[in-house]
Formats: C-alpha cells, sequence, structure tokens
C-alpha cells in the first residue's frame, strides 16, 4: 500500500507496510502512480506528453526510472503487500494478561475548574476523592504481580491534580523504589500536573523520580486563562509560568513536556506552541479538546481544516527553527524513522484494557483515564484483578485491523487503529471511527514524515 | 536513482521475525492521553 504527497516542496511516497520512504522528483512521482495499473509502453507515452517541454525527460530516462521503481519493488521498499493481519492479534495474545502500565488517578480533585475537562474537574461524574497510601501500594502490587516478564513498568500520577495528593504520590514512589530490584523491574514514573502547587520540594522530588512530568499549559496567557481558571475564576497562567520554569530549568535535560490542548477559541493553536517556544520550553505538545459535538469548545468542521493547515505551519516553522539551531520538540513531530516501533507495537492497538489500566482511588480498574466514570466499562479492580474478561476480551481484540474504515487507510501503523476512548465517545462503541481525529492524525504524520524528508536533504 | 532518493528506514517486514518483546512505552503513557500515536514511540528491544 502506497500513500504519496506533496508538502513543503517534497514529493512523498510512503510505502506503508516495509516503512519505506522516498522523496521523488514530479517524474518518478507520477510513474510510481502510474505504476501498478499500466503498461512500461502506457507510463512511458504518458510522461513523454505531459513533460513534453522538459529535455531531461527522455524515453531512456523514463526507461531508467520504471527500472528503480522495479528494483525497489523486488527489495520490498515499494508496492509491499499488506501481510500483517493475522499477526494482529499475536503479540496480545502472547502476552496474556499482562499489564505494565497504570494510570493512577491519585486525585479526583482539582484545584482548577477547567470547562473543557474530559474529566469533569478531576471528579470524572463521580465524587471527589483522594487515594489512600494503601489503595496505591496495592495498585503498585497488583502491577508487579501481573506484570510477567516485563521489565519496564510505567506508572502514570494523574487526576484530577495529583499535586492535590503530593504526600500519598511521594510514598507511593518510595515504595515502587524498595521493591523494584527483587522483583527485577524497572518503574517509570509520569507526573501530569497543572502546576499550581508546584514547590521546591516537589522540582527536587519530581526531577529526581520522575522520567517524564507533563506540564498543562494552554499557551498564550488569555487563551490559558480563559478556560484554564481556579474556582473564583481568576485564571492561572501567572501563577504556574513561573514554577513550571523553575521546574525545567532545573530539570537538567531529562524528559518532560509542555502540554496544552486547543480548542474552537484558538484553532491557530500554531500561536500557542510558539508562545511556548517564546517563554523557553522546548518539548511540546498540542491536543485538540476532546469533547461532545454539542459543546462550545469543540472543534466544527471549519476549525478542523484550519487546525490541518496549522500542522503544516507548525512544521515548517520548526524545519526553520532547526536550521537555525534553536530547535523545538513537538510530541506528534516525533517520529525516529530508523529506531521506531517494531510492527508488531504498530498493528496492537494502543494497549488500553489490557497492557494499560487506570485506577481509581478506590481501586477500580478501567480500560484507560478516558473510562473512568464509565460504570459498564468497569474491568475489576486492583484486590480481584479484572473480573470483567467479556471486556478484557474487547479490548485485546483491538487493533490496527479491527475496523473496517481502517484496512486500507495508509495511517494504521502509525495510528495502530487509533484511539479506543475516541472512538467511543464519538460512535458509542470502541470499534468506531473518529473522523475527525483520524484527519488530524494523518495530517500529523505528513508533516512529521515531511520534516525527516527536509532533514535528509538537509532541510 | 537519479528521480528517487530513499530514506533510512526500519523495514517492518523484517521487525516481524523478532520484534515483539513488549518493552517499550505504552502508547498512551507520554504526553498526549487523548488520541493514540505508536509511531513516535522509541524501540527498547535490546535483545
Amino acid at each position: 500500500m502506497l500513500h504519496q504527497y506533496k508538502l513543503n516542496g517534497f514529493n512523498i511516497v510512503l510505502d506503508t507496510c516495509s516503512g519505506s520512504v522516498h522523496s521523488v522528483d514530479d517524474v518518478a512521482y507520477d510513474i510510481i502512480e502510474m505504476f501498478e495499473t499500466s503498461t512500461k509502453e502506457e507510463i512511458i507515452t504518458a510522461m513523454l506528453e505531459k513533460y513534453s517541454d522538459r529535455e531531461d525527460v527522455t524515453r531512456e530516462d523514463l526507461e531508467y526510472c520504471i527500472e528503480d521503481v522495479e528494483e525497489l519493488k523486488a527489495a520490498g521498499k515499494l508496492f509491499t503487500p499488506d501481510t500483517y493481519e493475522d499477526l494482529a492479534g499475536t503479540f496480545k495474545e502472547r502476552s496474556g494478561n499482562v499489564v505494565k502500565a497504570l494510570c493512577l488517578h491519585v486525585a479526583h480533585t482539582c484545584n482548577l475548574n477547567c470547562s473543557y475537562c474530559f474529566a469533569s474537574q478531576g471528579k470524572y461524574h463521580g465524587d471527589r476523592a483522594l487515594m489512600s497510601f494503601e489503595v496505591g501500594k496495592r495498585a503498585l502490587d497488583f502491577l508487579v504481580e501481573n506484570s510477567g516478564s516485563r521489565t519496564n513498568l510505567e506508572v502514570d500520577f494523574f487526576g484530577g491534580e495529583p499535586l492535590m495528593n503530593w504526600k500519598v504520590v511521594k510514598d507511593l514512589v518510595k515504595y515502587a523504589r524498595s521493591i523494584e530490584k527483587e522483583h527485577h523491574k524497572n518503574f517509570r514514573f509520569t507526573l501530569t500536573t497543572n502546576g499550581m502547587l508546584i514547590d521546591d520540594d516537589v522540582i527536587e522530588f519530581a526531577n529526581k523520580e520522575m522520567s517524564n512530568v507533563v506540564l498543562s499549559l494552554d499557551g498564550r496567557k488569555e487563551i490559558h486563562d480563559r478556560l484554564r481558571v481556579d474556582y473564583t475564576g481568576k485564571g492561572s497562567y501567572d501563577t504556574i509560568v513561573p514554577k513550571f520554569k523553575k521546574l525545567v530549568e532545573a530539570r537538567g535535560g531529562k524528559n518532560y513536556y509542555m502540554r496544552g490542548t486547543f480548542t474552537h477559541a484558538n484553532p491557530d493553536f500554531t500561536n500557542d506552541v510558539f508562545h511556548m517556544a517564546d517563554l523557553g520550553f522546548t518539548e511540546l505538545s498540542m491536543e485538540p479538546v476532546v469533547g461532545a459535538p454539542d459543546d462550545p469548545a469543540s472543534l466544527t468542521p471549519e476549525d478542523i481544516e484550519i487546525v490541518k493547515e496549522q500542522y503544516e505551519i507548525l512544521a515548517k516553522d520548526m524545519l526553520r527553527r532547526e536550521k537555525e539551531g534553536k530547535p523545538i520538540t513537538f510530541y506528534h513531530y516525533m517520529l525516529d524513522l530508523t529506531e521506531g516501533p517494531c510492527i508488531y507495537k504498530r498493528i496492537s492497538g494502543c494497549g488500553s484494557g489490557t497492557e494499560y489500566m487506570a485506577v481509581t482511588p478506590w481501586g477500580d480498574l478501567y480500560p484507560c483515564h478516558q473510562f473512568v466514570g464509565e460504570e459498564k466499562y468497569k474491568l475489576g479492580n486492583i484486590y480481584d484483578g479484572v473480573t470483567n474478561d467479556a471486556l478484557r476480551d474487547e479490548f485485546r481484540s483491538c487493533n490496527a485491523y479491527a475496523r473496517e474504515e481502517c484496512k486500507d487507510c495508509w495511517a494504521k501503523l502509525y495510528c495502530s487503529g487509533g484511539c479506543a476512548a475516541n472512538a467511543f465517545h464519538a460512535s458509542g462503541t470502541i470499534r468506531g471511527v473518529y473522523k475527525p481525529g483520524c484527519e488530524l492524525f494523518k495530517k500529523r504524520i505528513e508533516c512529521a514524515i515531511m520534516m525527516r524528508v527536509a532533514e535528509n536533504e538537509g532541510l | 536513482m537519479e528521480r528517487i532518493k530513499t530514506l533510512e528506514t526500519r523495514n517492518l517486514c523484517e521487525s516481524a521475525k523478532n520484534g515483539g518483546c513488549g518493552e517499550c512505552q505504552t502508547s498512551c503513557q507520554s504526553a498526549c492521553k487523548t488520541s493514540c500515536g505508536v509511531a513516535n514511540q522509541k524501540c527498547e528491544n535490546d535483545k
């Protein structure tokens, strides 16, 4: 399966199933487009006609180019057939019931009152609650017990706002560190925070223990303060930005992301990304809001078109910054073509409900943080384990080939079938498709691949 | 190949032979939390 597109002056041919990327000129682009449906002579005739004003396009030259295409096909770098469908379920079958990552909801409460919050101000449509140390400890034991031969175990301290339960977070990290050696495990912690309660103790501990910190900032002050407000309606920008700067400066190069959400109010979100760069942050992520279509914050079909243009603007500007020696990272444009994930990772789905689960403050298990509060999606709890086997099997069967709409999609080896929660919220079933999300995802991958092509050609 | 430049990429077909160790980061356990991208994860297979 091929995907051909033109972007930023580059003609790009992606051979989906081998992962090969080719940067070609106009003639080769057209030849490749015709290659599988036309004879050699038909291609040559069409090219000589189309490029009759070009001296370099001769019959001999076209024959060479067609030979090159044939060689690439023979080498498995063009027109590679899709033979992965039978493999799609095998990784999860082999993994059995292994769990390797937990999203710990240590606080179902928040000190901000952001109207667009998918977690309804941290409460997940339920009561406010904090996770006790005992529940968290049991969750970590559950993870170790169910992690099989996996070494790297991931735990995200999430909320609500996890810093509202900071002592428990610290105690849980200490507990995990005390047991990891004897079990031959390596815990990797992430802290996702709105920043309001960051102080020197948080900075020191997080920078020592957290593999990654995700810092919520929506960009420009007027954008950020529009929705990210406290319970008196006061914007949080002025409080958190100095704290984020201090934390990142002290982090010493360890992973972090400034993570924003953009809404109908700012489909021109690149200005917010650039604002974060102007503040001195370099590791950046901006995500489209997740909401019901009738939510005023949700992106409209018109917004989607603007956002797609914005992704192009962002990619081009990032190349400019790279050239000037002041690069920034955008989460969705991180695409390592040589050291990226294997085919199993690419086709097996996101892992929600199988290797990844969310834990509520009282110890219930859900397929991921976005399903918390949806009672019919409760998997079990950390004491009895997964008891809803049918639901786990439903998630286990989610992969890059599980949806009819994905079968002929060139991007499925990059999204692995997409986000089950987005599918559920858009269609009522995890086997559905969230089409606007697909459109944006494909545009992001096109931009990311274009950037690798540009870098390969010296920007 | 005057008209075609091929980038160096990981051969996905080959990766079927020794991939699937499961040690790489879970897709959502990073920055996004609201979409699914697997291609930006780094391979951690040390075998």
